[in-house]
């Protein structure tokens, strides 16, 4: 694989890898948090507000036609990413954490009512805990965790034992960001399908490393954020099926959303504008679609594959350091190493790290459960991505290196 | 290389590896919890004062080598000190961490607590320096709800 990817040509789409931090070269390893944008994505939005800067779906005037023009277009191109059956599937919202809280509070006060039940795993992001809580603290409801072995990987058997009479929702990550487990989606679905319980899927971590189809997948929503798609901030995707999003609320109440509005009556407007009331993140929206039209461009696949090929590379030459030791070591993985050094707390790793120009996240990556459930305060994360290089893994290994020699 | 021995300098090391006082207090007057929620460090500062002075003092908790070195050397500048010399001590400490001029006269006036002055060149670990201050002050003033930095 390593043969057809030409890592340095494509380093050069990206700006920022050319900058310097204390007066050495970058060394990226935070793509879990947020990953850095290519040329396409900054002149996208540059081009937009230079060109077509205008309000959406309301002048008549050309301006307004082209801007809508490319927010629609951004539209058809996601459905196309995650391979939608419909364009009025596909719902802009702020990031994978409004997703979630949409579907809470719209789908989910719907269908959840006193001794109701909500399942997610051990595995998740404060966003994929926190809004079934509110939800469920609201409805009197119960939150239900599907427990996870000690390589990070979710007790299959668990899952489908809490599956009952009471589950009115499932709500899973694919890809774990602080360990990098890739869920086994498919068979998740596939089990809460049998008793008719719909599943809510948080790609969050997923997008940016792996081909996403949300048919072949059958869940009923999948969410995920723009910036970790190497894309712009403020900018998401809900995707739902049609029936559930016609039958669900709308979320917020404003312009775009209705038909028609008279102090007696609202009617709501179609899908997908029902759920985007106000103006949008029209220029979030347009640089997603360029975004992810790079990544179809390098193809999803071979991302995939480099990375795997790169995180394999990075596992052996952190193993064989002394002191470091990883946590989450699922056989299916996403290129994410979570690892602590012994005797040393994961921020300080994190400060000497960043003095080597190398930005790694250091803590509990809102994932609080996760570290309980090792039984470690915080852990170093160095995450990965398509630009990711061998090199840089051999800068991290030296990089610790050298905190050994500050602690020795 | 420079900056990094700036922030870990040998003496915080040392009391990173081998902290003082890290023990809890047969009978505490006063005691008072501190936790960031940004990194999870957690610190428990126990006082036994007797006529407004610090006869004894001691921690417990988890942390960074700053949070744990600060909490450590806190409890070996005070222990012998009156509340009001203790006060003062953390508004220098504090103020030689935030404040926008360095001030040199505070920082010596500090003595080995100087160490810490490098901290400043790093704004997201300065509240590991300052989070077992922050606690002692709670305890000092009886307060009993767990202090934050944020």
């Amino acid at each position: 694989m390593k043969m057809s990817w030409d890592v340095e040509r494509i380093r050069k789409d990206f700006p920022i890898l050319h900058e310097e931090v204390h007066g050495k070269p970058l060394v990226y390893l935070d793509n879990a948090a947020t990953s850095q944008k290519p040329h396409v994505v900054i002149e996208a939005l540059v081009d937009y507000y230079a060109k077509q800067n205008s309000n959406v779906h309301r002048g008549l005037h050309q301006l307004s036609e082209r801007a809508t023009e490319a927010y629609e277009g951004a539209r058809t191109r996601i459905q196309r990413f995650l391979n939608a059956a419909h364009s009025r599937e596909i719902l802009f919202v702020r990031g994978t954490t409004e997703g979630i809280n949409l579907v809470a509070q719209t789908y989910g006060r719907r269908a959840v009512g006193a001794r109701d039940e909500v399942v997610i795993t051990a595995l998740e992001h404060h966003s994929n805990i926190v809004p079934w809580q509110m939800l469920c603290e609201e409805k009197q409801g119960t939150l239900r965790v599907v427990p996870i072995n000690d390589a990070g990987e979710v007790d299959l058997e668990a899952y489908e034992a809490l599956l009952g009479e009471r589950t009115r929702l499932v709500a899973i990550a694919h890809v774990s960001n602080a360990l990098g487990t890739i869920l086994p989606v498919q068979r998740m679905i596939e089990a809460a399908h049998r008793r008719d319980i719909p599943v809510l899927v948080d790609g969050a971590q997923a997008a940016p490393h792996l081909r996403v189809d949300v048919q072949a997948l059958g869940c009923d929503f999948y969410t995920f954020s723009g910036h970790k798609t190497y894309g712009p901030t403020g900018i998401g995707v809900l995707y739902g099926k049609t029936a559930l999003l016609e039958q669900m609320p709308p979320f917020h109440g404003g312009g775009d959303m209705i038909k028609s509005v008279s102090f007696e009556k609202t009617v709501y407007n179609d899908l997908p504008y029902k759920f985007e009331a106000g103006t949008p993140h029209v220029a979030g929206a347009v640089g997603l679609g360029a975004a992810l039209g790079y990544l179809e461009e390098l193809g999803l696949e071979r991302i995939a594959a480099y990375e795997h090929e790169l995180l394999a590379y990075a596992t052996a030459r952190l193993s064989s350091l002394p002191g470091v030791r990883l946590i989450g070591t699922a056989r299916e993985k996403a290129a994410v190493l979570s690892f602590v050094v012994e005797g040393v707390h994961a921020h300080d790793v994190g400060t000497i790290l960043d003095l080597e120009g190398i930005a790694v996240r250091a803590g509990h990556h809102c994932a609080m459960p996760v570290m309980t459930r090792f039984d470690i305060a915080a852990t170093t994360r160095a995450s990965l991505a398509l630009y990711n290089t061998h090199e840089e893994i051999d800068l991290l290994a030296r990089g610790l290196g050298k905190v050994g020699e500050v602690f020795r | 290389m420079s900056d990094l021995r700036e922030l870990y300098q040998q003496v915080i090391l040392d009391h990173n590896r081998k902290p003082r006082n890290f023990r809890r207090l047969t009978s505490p007057t006063q005691h008072a919890e501190g936790y960031n929620p940004l990194c999870g460090d957690r610190v428990t500062v126990e006082v036994a004062l007797e006529d407004e002075v610090i006869r004894d003092i001691g921690f417990q908790g988890s942390g960074c080598a700053i949070s744990k070195a600060s909490a450590s050397m806190m409890t070996a500048a005070l222990k012998g000190k009156t509340v009001s010399e203790a006060e003062e001590t953390f508004e220098r400490f504090r103020a030689m961490l935030t404040a926008n001029e360095s001030n040199g006269e505070g920082a010596a006036r500090l003595d080995k607590l100087a160490v810490f002055a490098g901290v400043r060149e790093f704004p997201s670990r300065i509240k590991c320096a300052t989070l077992p201050w922050h606690t002692i002050h709670a305890a000092l003033a009886g307060q009993t709800e767990p202090v934050t930095t944020e």
